[in-house]
């Protein structure tokens, strides 16, 4: 691997690296002498020509995001950043909190200079606990010490930052149902547009972020879009913290640049399936359609091979399975989390998902006929595009790439008798 | 029977809400505020915590009703969250889960009658990495067995 200066987990093994005297020793709030030097509108064309992608799910690009703030409509402007960390496979955003709370606070006051907000809302799943607490302290020291607050570091800018804890709900992690939780209520996404760019947290301009993509804001600012573009590919530019989780001999999560062999990641970083031999991987977290070994051979750690192959980049966390892994029962489990994680509100995600967890079980059972399996790919179509989020997508997505690569795991399941059986006589 | 804030709660609940522009958006937090003041989240709690935010009790209830977080019946004194999803069980969460409901005697959203246990089945914990795993209360515990949840629960037995 090219030679590269780790920015997300330098801190990682540094004592006291949680800290403000460990962060500062260690170049910590560094990026703010050259932000305030800058205009805001050079903040974001800085971000933009860094060609930094979300890392919350969606990859949408990040400058052009802020960029979409409207400046003039006399309302505040909030940030609310993502730590829902919730994506069944992801696990990596927890490890940012707890080892590097500052590196988000510094993320943070970039992006609110950048699109003129004072008040941020981290929101942060209701179970990371300890994560909560570092981070509160790290706020505390960070005010103390002026990097937040009125008039940081005598730049004229300020800036409060909160600790939003969530209560254990999937679709917080969804933007607007994010924005509903901060605002009190149940975490039931909005009707988009108006994108809450424009129309978000108490009807005013809000920019949503995940985590890792504003800890990579500070590194871009000190050393410039240029120096960023320049690692990983042209584009997935700069550096992410991918994990391996499942059927693996070592997981864990690295961070290193975009780019690489995904069979190298997984033998030279994850040491190898674990248990046998590889036989399907979800790259990015649940959500994202299923690979098969053969699929994973020319693939890379980027969003345009992943793309390529028919899946998505996600949240760069892969899920691996063995050859013995019996991929109905694999799908049973994500039939029964996206049907309790539904909000609800969209029949066809409500209705489709436990729809698909219901037709699972019977064939799993031993009751079911091909007529079932064909039933699930039907069902799976009605639930896409037609809904105010993309959970039942999520799902949609899955059980397509399932059936499709794996079909003879749940063929086996069926009755062999197909000759169809009629329900009731009458 | 009726519940209500200590006086020093309901300051520290004063300085949360001041960090919205709306009173409302407090409702989280005030909810977390009444489980660990009163356990769980009673109907009497509801109450006050409607009265504390400022909301009808209809709307604390349907905030509450939908985060599985806030315990709508009091838990056990060490209540056992176990994650259920994929990698977890791809790594043996099964086994663990049945070892733990066998010696326990307990199956998910039960209590055990000395009030010492509860279970809980939970979707993924971002710990996938160290699965299978769990938390109890608020901490967690990584890359369980068999052999380490019997451990671990005769050490809560014995304390
Ligand atoms: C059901 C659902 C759950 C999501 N969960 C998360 C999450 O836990 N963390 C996260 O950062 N993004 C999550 N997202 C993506 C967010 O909606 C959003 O795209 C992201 O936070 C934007 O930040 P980014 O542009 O920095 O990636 C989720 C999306 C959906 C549809
Ligand atoms: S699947 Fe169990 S922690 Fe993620």
């Amino acid at each position: 691997m090219a030679d590269f200066e780790p920015q997300l987990t330098k801190r990682f093994n540094v004592k006291d690296g949680h800290t403000l005297k460990g962060y500062l020793a260690t170049g910590g709030y560094e990026s703010l002498k050259k932000l305030f030097t800058m205009k805001p509108t050079e903040v974001i064309e800085e971000v933009k020509a860094s060609n930094l992608k979300g890392r919350g799910g969606a990859g949408f690009p990040t400058g052009m995001k802020w960029s979409f703030v409207p400046q003039n409509t006399g309302k505040p402007i909030y940030l609310a950043v993502n730590a829902d960390e919730g994506e069944p496979g992801t696990f990596t955003d927890r490890y940012m909190l707890f080892n590097d709370p500052h590196l988000l606070l510094e993320g943070i006051i970039c992006a609110c200079f950048a699109i003129n907000s004072h008040t941020a809302y981290i929101y942060v799943r209701g179970e990371f606990y300890e994560q909560i607490q570092r981070l509160n302290a790290a706020i505390d020291e960070a005010k103390k010490a002026n990097y937040l607050g009125k008039n940081i570091q005598g730049s004229g800018f300020d800036l409060e930052i909160y600790v939003h804890r969530g209560a254990g709900a999937y679709i917080c992690g969804e933007e607007t149902g994010l924005l509903e939780s901060l605002e009190g209520k149940p975490g039931k996404p909005r009707i988009k547009p108006p994108f809450p760019a424009v129309v978000g947290l108490f009807g005013c301009p809000t920019i949503i972020n995940n985590v890792k993509t504003l800890c990579s804001v500070p590194w871009i600012i000190a050393n410039g879009a240029k120096a960023y573009a320049a690692l990983g590919t042209q584009e997935s530019p700069g550096t992410h913290v991918f994990g391996l989780s499942g059927h693996v001999n070592q997981t864990g999560y690295w961070e290193m640049p975009f780019g690489m062999p995904f069979m190298d990641f997984l033998n030279n970083y994850g040491k190898g399936v674990k248990g046998g031999k590889l036989k399907a991987v979800i790259p990015g977290g649940s959500s994202c359609p299923v690979l098969t070994a053969q699929e994973c051979e020319d693939l890379t750690l980027s969003y345009e091979s992943m793309k390529a192959h028919g899946t998505m980049f996600g949240t760069g966390c892969g899920i691996i399975m063995n050859e013995h892994t019996d991929m109905a029962k694999v799908l049973k489990n994500l039939t029964h989390f996206y049907s309790h994680e539904s909000c609800g509100q969209c029949t066809p995600c409500r209705e489709g998902t436990a729809w698909e967890d219901r037709l699972l079980k019977k064939i799993l059972n031993g009751e079911a006929t091909a007529k079932e399996l064909d039933l699930m790919l039907e069902v799976a179509d009605n639930m896409e595009g037609k809904t105010i989020c993309v959970l039942s997508s999520a799902l949609a997505m899955p059980v397509r790439s399932f059936l499709k690569k794996f079909r003879g795991d749940f063929e086996k399941y069926l009755v062999k008798n197909t000759v169809a059986v009629p329900e009731k006589v009458q | 029977m009726k519940v209500e804030f200590k006086p020093e709660v309901k300051k520290e609940f004063e300085a949360i809400a001041a960090r919205y522009p709306v009173r409302r958006a407090a409702l989280l937090p005030a909810l977390w505020l009444a489980q660990r003041e009163f356990g769980f989240i009673s109907t009497e709690a509801l109450k006050a915590t409607a009265d504390l935010v400022g909301c009808s009790p209809a709307q604390a209830m349907e905030t509450a009703s939908f985060y599985t977080m806030y315990q709508k019946q009091k838990p056990g004194k060490y209540h056992l969250q176990f994650c259920q999803t994929i990698s977890c069980l791809l790594n043996g969460a099964e086994d663990v889960r049945a070892a733990v409901e066998k010696k326990l005697n307990l199956k998910d959203g039960q209590t055990t009658a000395d009030g010492q246990f509860s279970l809980q089945g939970v979707e993924c914990l971002a710990s996938c990495h160290t699965a299978p795993c769990m938390r109890i209360n608020d901490e967690y515990h990584e890359n369980l067995t068999v052999e380490k949840i019997n451990q671990i629960i005769d050490e809560l037995k014995a304390k």
